[in-house]
C-alpha cells in the first residue's frame, strides 16, 4: 500500500468519525424542538450533546485540512466547486455553534426561541448538504481539464443527490434519537425511543432506494456488477435492526448499529469512487484520482508521521471526555454554564 | 467588481474579524489557567470566583472564535483554488497539523473544563484549562507557520509548476515564524492582560467585589506591562528582519520612495503622494531608520523606486509596490497603540506597587476604553503585513491575482461576502451585547457549590 492509498483510507476515516460522531449531535439538534416541549427539556436535550459537539466538529475540519495537506487538487477543486453548498454549510455550522453558546446567557424566552431555530435548522442543513454532496461525487459532476468545477449550484440538486439528502438526515436523525435514548431517562427518554421506533424503517426504505438509484446514477454498476460486497449489506442490515433492539429497550446495541450503518455507508462511498476523488462527468481522464490530486510524497510522508502520531492520542482523549460525561442528564440537574 | 477583489475583500473581513477574537482567547486562557492554579494551590475561593468570572467572558468570546474559524479553513479551497493548487503540498500541512494538534485539544478540554467543574478533581480541572491553553498557542504555531511561508517562502522546490515540500525543519525553523509567532504570541497575552484590566477598573470604580477585581487588575497590569514591552522588543527585531526579508514591505511602510542616505532619517509623519513617488510635510527624526534597521547610526536603507526597478529585472514588467499610505499608516497606528499600551501598563504597575489602586480613578477610567488597544495594534499589524506583501500572496512566488479561483464568479463572491458581512456583523452586536450584560453582572459570590446529583445512573449499552 502506497501514501496516497493510506491517505485516501485517513481521510475516509476522518469523514466516518465527522459523521459518526457529529451526525447524532446534528440528530439531537434536529430533535430538539420537537422532544423538548419546555425550557427546561430543550436544556436537558442541547447538555446531552454539550461537552461534546465542538470536538466532534473538529473532524470535520481536520479531514479538511488533511484533504488540503494531502489532496490539494481535491480540496480546491471541491470547496471551489461546491461553492455556494459550502457556503450553506459554513453558515450552518456558524449560526449553531453560536446558539448553543448564546442561547442560556439570557432568560427571555423569544431570544431562546429564535436560537431554538438556528440549532435545528443549523443541524438539519448540514445533513442534506453532506448527502448532496458525497451522491453528486459518486454520480461525477462537470471536471475540465483543468481540474476546475464547471457546472452550477442547481446543478448540484439532482434527483439522486436530493435522495442521498434526505436518507442522511433521516439516518442521523435516528442516530440522535438513539443517542438521546441513551443519555435521558423518563418521559425524554421514551419519547426518543418513538422517534427512533417511527422513523426506524422509513430510514432503512430511504436508504435502500439510494442505493437502488446508485445502480442507474453512478458508474458503480459497470465497475462492480450487480454484487455491491459486504460492505454496503452489513450496512443494511445493520440499520434493519435497529427498530429491534428499540423494541427491546437495548438503546446502546441500537445505537452501536446507527453508528456503523454511518461507517459502514462512508466506507461504501469511499469504495465506490477509489482510486477516483473526484469524478469528472466530461471525460473519465479529468476525474481527480488519489495520484494526480496528491501532494508530492514527502508531504505525504510527513503528514504520515504527522498523524499516526496525534490521532491515537486525540482519540484517547476524546474518548476519555466520553466517559467522563457518561453519567444521564436529569432535568433536576443545574443546567445553565 | 472583480471576483478577485471581491475575494481579497472578503479574506480581509473575515480573517480581521475572526482575528478580533482570537488574541483574547489565547490571552485570557493563560490568565485563567493561572487564577485557577492560585485556587487550587492556595485553596483561595477568590481567586475561584475570578477564574469562574473571567471564564464565562472567555466562553462567549471563544464561542465567535471557533465559528468564524471554521470558515478560515475553507476559505482558501473556496476563494483561492489556484493559491491552493499551488502551494498546498506546503501549505496545507500545517493547516492539518493545527487541526490534529490543537483544535482537538482546545475543544474537547474546554467541553470538559465548562461541564466538569463539580464533577472532576480540581486537579483534573486544572488540567484541562492549561490544556486548552496550550492548545491555542500550538494553534497560533501553526497557523503561524503557514503564514510565514507566504511572507518567507522556505524549505519548497518549484516542479510541475507549483510549490512542493522539500524540507518540514525548514518550514518550522524559518526566522520569520520565530520572530512572527512570540510577536503575535505576546501580542495576545497583552490583549488578555487589558481586557482584564479595563473589566476590573471599570468594577472598581464601582468598588464591586473590590477584593477579586483588584486582584485581577493586579495579574493584569504586571502581565500587560511585560507582554506589551516583549511585543515591541520582538517587533523590532521583526522589522530589522524585514529589512532583508521582504525590503519592499519595509520601504513602503516608511514610504520611503528613494534608498535613503546613509545616515537615515525616520519618518514620523508625512503627507504621502503615490502618484509622483513623493513625501511632504515630513516630520522626522535623523538617524533613527539606520538605528531601527540595523541597530547602529548609520547604513541605508532601499527605496520604493531602487526596489522596483530590481524586482522588474528579477520577475518581469509588472507592479511590485504595495498599497504604501495603507503600509505606511497601519504601522504607525500600531505602533502608537502599543506605546501606549506600554505606558498604561507603567502606570497601572507603579499603582499596584504603592497599593494606591482605589484613589488613581484616572488611571481606572482611562483602563476602561483602552481595552480597544491591542485589538487596534493587532489589527493594524496584520493589515501592514499582508497588504505590504502584496502584490505577491506567497512573496517571489505566486502573485495574488494568480492565486483566486478561476471559475467561482465576482457574483457568487459577492453572494457570500453580503452573507458573511451580514451574519458577522449581527454575532459582533450580540457578542458585544452578551459580553458588555457578563460583565456588569459581576462576580457571583463564593457560594455553595452546584452538588452533582447523587443518582449517578451510567449508561448501559
Amino acid at each position: 500500500m502506497n501514501l496516497n492509498i493510506l491517505w485516501f483510507i485517513l481521510i475516509a476515516v476522518l469523514f466516518i468519525g465527522f459523521f459518526f460522531l457529529e451526525g447524532f449531535d446534528f440528530g439531537v439538534g434536529i430533535l430538539m424542538p420537537f422532544l423538548g416541549k419546555t425550557d427546561g427539556e430543550r436544556r436537558a436535550i442541547i447538555n446531552t450533546i454539550g461537552p461534546f459537539w465542538d470536538g466532534n466538529e473538529v473532524w470535520l475540519l481536520t479531514a479538511g485540512g488533511a484533504m488540503f495537506a494531502a489532496f490539494p487538487n481535491w480540496y480546491a477543486t471541491l470547496f471551489s466547486g461546491f461553492y455556494l453548498a459550502l457556503f450553506l454549510l459554513l453558515v450552518a455550522l456558524i449560526g449553531r455553534g453560536v446558539a448553543f453558546e448564546f442561547r442560556s446567557k439570557l432568560e427571555n424566552p423569544k431570544w431562546r426561541r429564535v436560537w431554538d431555530y438556528v440549532i435545528f435548522g443549523g443541524s438539519l442543513l448540514p445533513p442534506l448538504l453532506w448527502g448532496v454532496a458525497l451522491a453528486n461525487l459518486m454520480r461525477g459532476v462537470p471536471i475540465d481539464a483543468k481540474m476546475n468545477y464547471v457546472g452550477t449550484f442547481w446543478g448540484l440538486l439532482n434527483t439522486y443527490a436530493l435522495v442521498g439528502g434526505a436518507a442522511m438526515i433521516l439516518l442521523f436523525i435516528l442516530h440522535g434519537a438513539l443517542f438521546l435514548s441513551l443519555k435521558t431517562e423518563g418521559e425524554l427518554q421514551q419519547k426518543a425511543r418513538n422517534v427512533g421506533l417511527a422513523i426506524g424503517a422509513w430510514t432503512t426504505v430511504l436508504m435502500l432506494f439510494f442505493v437502488v438509484l446508485s445502480y442507474f446514477d453512478t458508474d458503480m454498476f459497470t465497475r462492480h456488477g450487480v454484487d455491491p460486497g459486504p460492505v454496503p449489506i452489513l450496512a443494511g442490515l445493520a440499520l434493519f435492526s435497529v427498530q429491534f433492539f428499540i423494541r427491546a429497550k437495548r438503546d446502546g446495541w441500537g445505537f452501536l448499529m446507527t453508528g456503523l450503518t454511518i461507517a459502514l455507508s462512508t466506507v461504501t462511498v469511499f469504495m465506490d469512487l477509489f482510486p477516483r476523488v473526484m469524478v469528472s462527468s466530461l471525460s473519465p481522464d479529468w476525474s481527480l484520482t488519489i495520484y494526480n490530486a496528491a501532494s508530492n510524497p514527502y508531504s505525504l510522508k510527513v503528514m504520515t508521521i504527522v498523524a499516526l502520531t496525534l490521532v491515537p492520542i486525540v482519540l484517547a482523549y476524546q474518548i476519555w471526555t466520553y466517559w467522563i460525561f457518561r453519567r444521564r442528564v436529569h432535568l433536576s440537574d443545574h443546567m445553565d454554564y | 467588481m472583480s471576483n478577485l477583489l471581491l475575494a481579497r475583500w472578503q479574506f480581509g473581513i473575515t480573517t480581521i474579524y475572526h482575528f478580533f477574537f482570537v488574541p483574547l482567547t489565547i490571552g485570557l486562557a493563560f490568565l485563567i489557567a493561572y487564577m485557577e492554579t492560585m485556587y487550587v494551590t492556595r485553596h483561595d475561593e477568590t481567586y475561584k470566583q475570578m477564574a469562574k468570572f473571567w471564564g464565562k467572558l472567555f466562553l462567549i468570546n471563544f464561542a465567535v472564535g471557533v465559528v468564524t474559524g471554521i470558515l478560515q479553513e475553507f476559505q482558501f479551497g473556496m476563494n483561492w483554488s489556484d493559491y491552493s493548487r499551488f502551494v498546498g503540498d506546503v501549505f496545507g500541512a500545517p493547516l492539518a497539523v493545527e487541526a490534529l494538534a490543537s483544535f482537538f485539544l482546545e475543544s474537547t478540554f474546554l467541553g470538559i473544563w465548562i461541564f466538569g467543574w463539580e464533577r472532576l478533581s480540581k486537579g483534573v480541572h486544572l488540567t484541562a484549562i492549561w490544556f486548552v491553553a496550550i492548545g491555542t498557542t500550538i494553534s497560533a504555531f501553526w497557523i503561524l507557520t503557514a503564514n510565514s511561508f507566504m511572507q518567507e517562502p522556505v524549505g519548497y522546490t518549484i516542479r510541475n509548476g507549483h510549490a512542493e515540500m522539500s524540507s518540514f525543519g525548514a518550514l518550522i525553523t524559518n526566522k520569520q515564524l520565530w520572530l512572527e509567532f512570540p510577536h503575535v504570541w505576546f501580542g495576545a497575552l497583552s490583549t488578555g492582560a487589558f481586557f482584564i484590566l479595563g473589566v476590573s477598573a471599570w468594577h472598581l470604580l464601582r468598588a464591586h467585589k473590590a477584593e477579586a477585581f483588584k486582584r485581577s487588575f493586579q495579574i493584569a497590569a504586571i502581565v500587560g506591562l511585560a507582554s506589551s514591552i516583549l511585543v515591541g522588543v520582538v517587533g523590532h527585531e521583526q522589522a530589522q528582519h524585514l529589512v532583508q526579508s521582504q525590503p519592499m514591505k519595509m520601504a513602503a511602510s516608511e514610504a520611503l520612495w528613494n534608498t535613503s542616505p546613509d545616515v537615515a532619517p525616520w519618518t514620523v509623519v508625512a503627507a504621502i503622494n503615490t502618484k509622483d513617488h513623493t513625501d511632504s510635510m515630513q516630520i522626522q527624526i535623523p538617524g533613527m531608520l539606520s538605528i531601527l534597521s540595523y541597530n547602529k547610526l548609520h547604513g541605508s536603507v532601499e527605496g520604493i523606486n531602487q526596489l522596483q526597478a530590481q524586482y522588474q529585472a528579477e520577475y518581469g514588467p509588472g507592479n511590485y509596490i504595495p498599497p504604501v499610505r495603507v503600509t505606511f499608516w497601519s504601522f504607525r497606528i500600531m505602533v502608537l497603540a502599543g506605546g501606549l499600551m506600554v505606558l498604561l501598563g507603567i502606570w497601572g504597575v507603579v499603582a499596584v506597587i504603592r497599593n494606591k489602586l482605589s484613589t488613581r480613578r484616572a488611571l481606572l477610567r482611562i483602563a476602561v476604553p483602552s481595552i480597544a488597544l491591542p485589538y487596534i495594534a493587532n489589527s493594524m499589524g496584520w493589515v501592514m503585513t499582508e497588504i505590504g506583501r502584496q502584490p505577491w500572496s506567497v512573496f517571489g512566488l505566486l502573485k495574488t491575482s494568480n492565486s483566486v479561483s478561476p471559475t467561482v464568479s465576482a457574483g457568487m463572491v459577492l453572494t457570500t461576502v453580503i452573507g458573511f458581512t451580514l451574519i458577522y456583523g449581527v454575532l459582533a452586536v450580540l457578542d458585544v451585547m452578551l459580553l458588555v450584560r457578563t460583565l456588569k453582572s459581576g462576580m457571583d459570590s463564593p457560594s455553595t457549590p452546584n452538588v452533582a446529583s447523587p443518582k449517578a445512573t451510567i449508561a448501559p449499552l
